[in-house]
């Protein structure tokens, strides 16, 4: 059954027409047009489709719409603001965190999730909070360097 | 690899001619100076996986010096991560003196680049290199032509920094290309050798420069083929058997009505259904009840080297020398083994996925594929059409590692676009990746080493099965040595072909596991064993440079192995010490350290080649520790990453890569070298940690434990 459904979408609020049983991660894709997100199982298994859904990195393969109606969703495409990246993006450059980059907005979305419940985590939490997102390209130690820059720069940000 | 054979190539062949069809196409392009560029025998290569294409080359590769002074570079060599859009605007920049950030590479679209292989075998830097450095110079030199022509000065009076002429005496008086090359357009075949720089006057070759991909990556807005929408499309789901190979008897598709707008595509063995909506086509397709002949099964994951064993009788020698009887005589200690590696999944983070579209009598086409003229042509022949009616355009690839090679899932979206008069997108589901992916293959190798009592090899004899010759040319002195090459394709229960470094994984782990165990029985400690026995000085300097950089000599802390593995792949050595620590109680594996060192020739981008190097290491932990596809014949037991473990953050050690410096001499290849000998170094290292020695890959706490019983 279709129903309408609204939520906030990268600061902006957005309604679809959908039948509410459909994973958020075919909602943004298909509907919202927000390919950043990736399709990497559909299963919960890889993290290529991970977003923060109020401020919590969720895999959105395994996300109903429904739920999400009224909540706050925010994909790779809203983090960068005022056209100047987010330094987690700025630190995945610096390292060359990436190679293919298809693992890459999932990556940085768990990261950003992770350093928003804990700004200040050691290696080994880093390593466990991203321990669910698959690299096949093997850019693990590069990921965990570039988040620690990164909560390096945030926590700067903050205090100033 | 046949690409091997072509190892000598290089500015030999300068001067075939530009066919009809592209000179026709050079006219459309707009103004500026445009260099093209052939080396005529690379058309001739025999490819590797699908690609039987003679298609008649044109040019390797050309470059355009537009009027506002930015580069565009063409080539059929497609991005998959392995960064070869950084390498190649290095080269460029470096010969044409220009900043490496004014170039924009457009790669792998048939229409506007030059025919092109595939991208596989670590071939790009080696062979695309320098035709795109010849190309470049060329154009420098019609640059500074021209500016000699403007400023009424000879050539030598003249000096190029980042895409400005200077005259020498007289810096006051330069000129931009841009300045240069408005309202030109020059078309240049190159017919001679061109004059390249020297190393030593290298700017931009040799420096290591971050991805130029990177930042279209982490926004998002970098585009792979699953990324596009077009107006009107819909998505596919194929209905897929539950075995590999079953034959479609009969269809029931009845209960689609329950759902309103699809579509079902039926072509062939071909069945699918299409929607709008990419979920409602998957349930719908869950729907349409298909009886399906299966084959019977022969082989599991545990009886599947017994019948290699058995199935496969024909062989053919691929190295001998001296006599094997008189080896056996002279060695003091004989030692047999075989060893086993199951198959392998490339398991890439993106799915094989197309999205594409007819219109009128021409099929335009993003795919994540390897070898987008092979598919151009699979696809032109499927539906009888010219090749020029097949346009595949540039797009991103989520990993490739071999699998993209092929391209079942641009056939099959094609058909469907074409049956239902559609738009079509088709992302192959996780579970469809583990059935059709061409995994890599099976291999058993029976193994037989001599050596006398002053610890040196007299005998090798080494018998493959499956898993090809590449790599095993022996590098170790062996007065009596055979190796031979058990194959047929045929023999697999599903798809197989070549993944990262094909087959030399296997065979890598093989001949490494038996070199330790060898020096083991001589009680000479490993490293000491192979600086005794290696013929290869390159492969000595590599082995001692990985030595000193890890440390051999260092004090192992309680529970810890250092394991050591040598090879070699597309022109490079490698050679990879391991530190593993292994529980006793739990048979568990963690990779602490590895150092890698490897001799690659010319590094183009050195960050770039650590990046490779680091990625391979890393991926390769996963075929060494966790990796194996189960199966019973063609039902596949594993099916996502539930139950096919790659590595992952906490099992990814420090890793340190170190490169002999080789600037003077050519690049070799990057992208699969290293991976190669993670096998046989965490093999190693885990027999030096607690004595197990296990023969089959992967090496998982349950045969650790078992090995670790039997003694
Ligand atoms: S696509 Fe959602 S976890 Fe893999
Ligand atoms: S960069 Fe390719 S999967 Fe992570």
């Amino acid at each position: 059954m279709k129903q309408s459904i609204s939520f906030k979408l990268n600061h902006e609020l957005v309604s679809v027409n959908v039948n509410g049983e459909e994973s958020l991660l075919t909602v943004i894709r298909t509907y919202l047009d927000k390919t950043g997100t990736k399709y990497g199982c559909g299963l919960g298994d890889c993290g290529a489709c991970t977003i923060l859904i109020d401020n919590k990195p969720q895999r959105s393969c395994m996300i109903l719409v429904e739920d999400v109606a009224g909540k706050e969703i925010l994909t790779i495409e809203g983090l960068s603001s005022n056209g100047s990246l987010h330094p987690i993006q700025k630190s995945f450059i610096a390292h060359d965190a990436l190679q293919c980059g298809f693992c890459t907005p999932g990556m940085i979305m768990n990261a950003y999730g992770l350093l928003i419940g804990d700004p200040n985590p050691t290696r080994e939490k880093i390593i466990s909070g991203m321990e669910e997102n698959l690299c096949r390209c093997g850019s693990y130690n590069r990921i965990v360097d570039a988040i620690q820059t990164a909560a390096k720069e945030m926590n700067k940000k903050i205090k100033l | 690899m046949k690409p091997d054979k072509i190892t000598e190539l290089h500015f030999d062949h300068v001067d075939k001619p530009i066919s009809s069809d592209r000179r026709n196409f050079l006219k459309k392009l707009g103004g500026g100076i445009i260099v093209v560029f052939s080396i005529g025998e690379l058309s001739l290569l025999k490819s590797w996986g699908q690609n039987t294409s003679e298609d008649l080359l044109n040019f390797n590769a050309y470059l355009r010096v537009k009027e506002d002074g930015r580069v565009d570079c063409y080539t059929g060599k497609i991005e998959m991560g392995q960064g070869v859009t950084t390498s190649l605007a290095q080269v460029l920049a470096e010969e044409l003196e220009v900043s490496v950030y004014s170039i924009d590479m457009i790669m792998g679209d048939t229409e506007l680049c030059p025919y092109d292989a595939g991208t596989w075998g670590s071939l790009t830097t080696r062979f695309t290199d320098p035709v795109l450095r010849a190309a470049a110079a060329e154009a420098r030199e019609i640059l500074i032509d021209l500016a000699a022509e403007h400023f009424g000065v000879s050539d030598e009076m003249l000096d190029v920094i980042n895409g400005t002429v200077f005259v020498k005496n007289d810096p006051s008086k330069n000129i931009t290309y841009a300045a240069l090359t408005k309202g030109k357009k020059i078309v240049q075949t190159l017919t001679k050798k061109p004059e390249l720089k020297k190393p030593k006057d290298f700017k931009i070759i040799g420096k290591p420069v971050i991805s130029l991909d990177a930042e279209a990556k982490v926004t998002g807005t970098a585009k792979y083929s699953g990324d596009i929408k077009l107006p009107g499309m819909v998505y596919a789901t194929v209905v897929r058997p539950k075995v590999f190979g079953s034959k479609k008897l009969q269809v029931d598709s009845s209960k689609l009505s329950e759902f309103e707008g699809v579509e079902l595509v039926e072509d062939g063995n071909l069945v699918a259904v299409v929607h709008q909506d990419p979920e409602i086509a998957n349930k719908a397709a869950n729907k349409v009840k298909i009886t399906w002949e299966e084959p019977v099964a022969k082989a599991d994951n545990e009886t599947i080297f017994q019948f290699l064993d058995k199935n496969i009788k024909e062989n053919k020698v691929f190295e001998e020398e001296g006599n094997l009887k008189a080896g056996r005589d002279v060695s003091e200690t004989l030692i047999e083994a075989n060893y086993f590696d199951g198959y392998k999944a490339h398991a890439s983070i993106e799915t094989h996925s197309a999205t594409c579209y007819f219109q009128d009598d021409k099929l335009t086409m993003w795919a994540s594929s390897q070898t987008p003229f092979g598919t151009r042509e699979q696809l032109a022949k499927t539906f009888d059409m010219p090749l020029e009616k097949v346009h595949l355009k540039q797009i991103f690839i989520g990993g490739g590692f071999g699998g993209k090679i092929y391209n079942q899932q641009a056939i099959e979206a094609a058909k469907i676009a074409k049956f239902s008069s559609k738009p079509v997108q088709l992302v192959w589901s996780r579970r469809e990746e583990f059935m059709y992916d061409r995994f890599r293959t099976a291999a058993l190798i029976k193994t037989v080493s001599g050596v006398d009592s002053n610890g040196k090899l007299k005998l090798w004899e080494f018998d493959i099965y499956c898993a090809g010759t590449r790599g095993t040319k022996l590098f170790y002195g062996i007065p009596n040595n055979r190796t031979r090459i058990f194959n047929d394709d045929n023999v697999h229960p599903f798809g197989t072909g070549a993944w990262r470094a094909p087959g030399n994984n296997s065979t890598t782990f093989a001949r490494e596991s038996h070199i330790e165990t060898t020096a083991f029985a001589t009680g000479i400690d490993a490293l000491e064993f192979r600086l005794d026995n290696l013929k290869n000085e390159n492969m000595s300097a590599t082995l001692k440079l990985a030595a000193e950089t890890f440390g051999w000599e260092r004090k192992k802390q309680e529970g810890h192995g250092y394991g050591i593995a040598l090879g070699e792949d597309a022109g490079t050595t490698v050679a990879i010490i391991a530190e593993v620590h292994v529980d006793r109680t739990t048979g568990k594996v963690q990779p602490i350290r590895v150092v890698c060192a490897q001799d690659m020739g010319q590094l183009v981008n050195p960050h770039g080649a650590k990046l490779q190097t680091e990625g391979g290491i890393t991926m390769g932990l996963g075929y060494a520790l966790y990796e194996d596809i189960a199966f019973n014949g063609g039902r596949m037991e594993s099916r996502n990453f539930k139950n096919y473990e790659i590595a992952r953050f906490s099992n990814t050690p420090k890793i340190e890569c170190v490169f002999i410096d080789n600037m003077d001499s050519k690049p070799q290849g990057g992208g699969e070298p290293a991976i190669i000998c993670v096998g046989g170094a965490i093999a190693n290292a885990v027999f030096d940690a607690c004595g197990a020695r296990v023969n089959r890959m992967p090496v998982t706490p349950q045969r650790i434990l078992e090995a670790l019983r039997h003694g």
